[in-house]
């Protein structure tokens, strides 16, 4: 064991390096979520600001819709209800953890892995 | 002793157009601050281009690399060429968060405004981005796959509603983060002052108390002002994502 062995070739390190940067990549790739900070502060501000935030847009809305239609109160008052519903579905998708996107779409396709193919 | 006086904005420079205030204020001051001492970072940090960084070097490559990491794992491979409007985003916000922690200075990312406007700049972004790569598809979005068409009156209302409301969480959560953190500081300073005046030698024993809680505060008010920063980063990255798979 006198002689150490040859230091590696540029393309052996090239190889190399290829490989990790492509383990690297599928282990972080699309579909790996990183969840948000939930501390128990964190949740309790997070879901008071998404019920907030729902209240503003649809009381907000309905207000914006009354004075442009002439509708009060009645704007108001559905805008009131869609607002809340908004909110509370927000909620429950914050919690269940099917992030901020609209539709259930994700959910069922990772449940179901895709059970009719492409469907959008 | 008006814990709320420190988010007053006072105009430096009178400017008026047309009519319109458009004064160049503290707040626009210290945003001009925050970019310039950005601009400065990444500009001398990386002038020296040394293959082992120094610490200035080191700091604009650790910021660069946690959002780059950042963009890859949240928004995925296509969203690259992103990366640029979330560094800003991020850096913006962060330097804002921690330029205000400086004592005597302007927390600007505790005025809505502020926080409204970074936010709408991020809905405008993303809804034109995806209308961009999904054309009128993207309306699709709004309503949930395999729902009844008999609930589409309620459904579709309820999901535009829960889109328009993503830049208004979006701009309150860290506005209403910084606004009450730094009012908070400010109160608790305040406890001691008035003990100090309204106790005499045993108020500056008392007043020790307030001022141990305002040291643990101001370790927690860097940790929010990083931890929003993050949050209206990864946030933004989730909503690219979205707007490129549309889901």
């Amino acid at each position: 064991m006198s002689d150490e062995k040859p230091p590696p070739s540029l393309a052996e390190l090239d190889a190399r390096l290829k490989k990790a940067r492509e383990g690297k990549e599928s282990q972080s790739g699309p579909g790996k979520y990183h969840r948000l900070p939930q501390s128990p502060l964190g949740i309790a501000l997070r879901i008071g600001t998404e019920l907030v935030a729902a209240m503003i847009v649809g009381v907000g809305g309905g207000l914006l819709l009354d004075r442009w239609l002439g509708t009060a109160p009645w704007g108001l008052i559905v805008m009131f209800f869609l607002g809340a519903a908004a909110g509370i579905l927000n909620v429950y998708r914050a919690i269940t953890g099917l992030g901020l996107a609209p539709g259930y779409r994700r959910a069922r396709e990772e449940d179901n892995e895709r059970p009719n193919g492409d469907a959008h | 002793m008006d814990p709320l006086h420190q988010f007053q904005i006072n105009p430096i420079l009178q400017i008026v157009i047309a009519g319109y205030d458009v004064s160049f204020t503290n707040s626009a001051f210290f945003m001009a601050a925050a970019v310039a001492l950005i601009y400065a970072l990444l500009v001398f940090g990386m002038s020296g281009r040394a293959l082992v960084p120094g610490r200035l070097q080191s700091l604009a490559e650790i910021f660069y690399e946690f959002v780059a990491n950042m963009v890859r794992d949240n928004a995925g491979h296509d969203a690259r060429p992103y990366f640029p409007f979330v560094f800003a985003i991020f850096m913006f916000v962060l330097f804002g968060n921690l330029v205000g922690m400086i004592p005597f200075t302007f927390t600007f990312t505790s005025h809505i405004i502020v926080t409204f406007t970074l936010a709408a700049t991020v809905f405008v972004f993303v809804t034109v981005l995806a209308l961009m790569k999904h054309g009128l598809h993207f309306f699709s979005f709004f309503m949930p796959h395999g729902a009844p068409v008999m609930l589409a009156p309620i459904l579709i209302p309820i999901e535009v509603i829960s889109y328009l409301m993503r830049p208004v969480s979006l701009s309150i959560r860290l506005f209403a983060n910084m606004m009450a953190g730094h009012t908070m500081l400010k109160v608790f300073a305040g406890f001691t002052v008035m003990m100090i005046s309204g106790l005499g030698a045993v108020g500056f024993l008392a007043g020790l108390v307030p001022l141990a809680i305002n040291i643990a505060l101001t370790g927690f008010e860097f940790l929010v002002a990083f931890l929003q920063a993050y949050v209206f980063s990864i946030l933004t990255c989730l909503y690219i994502r979205d707007a490129l798979e549309l889901h």
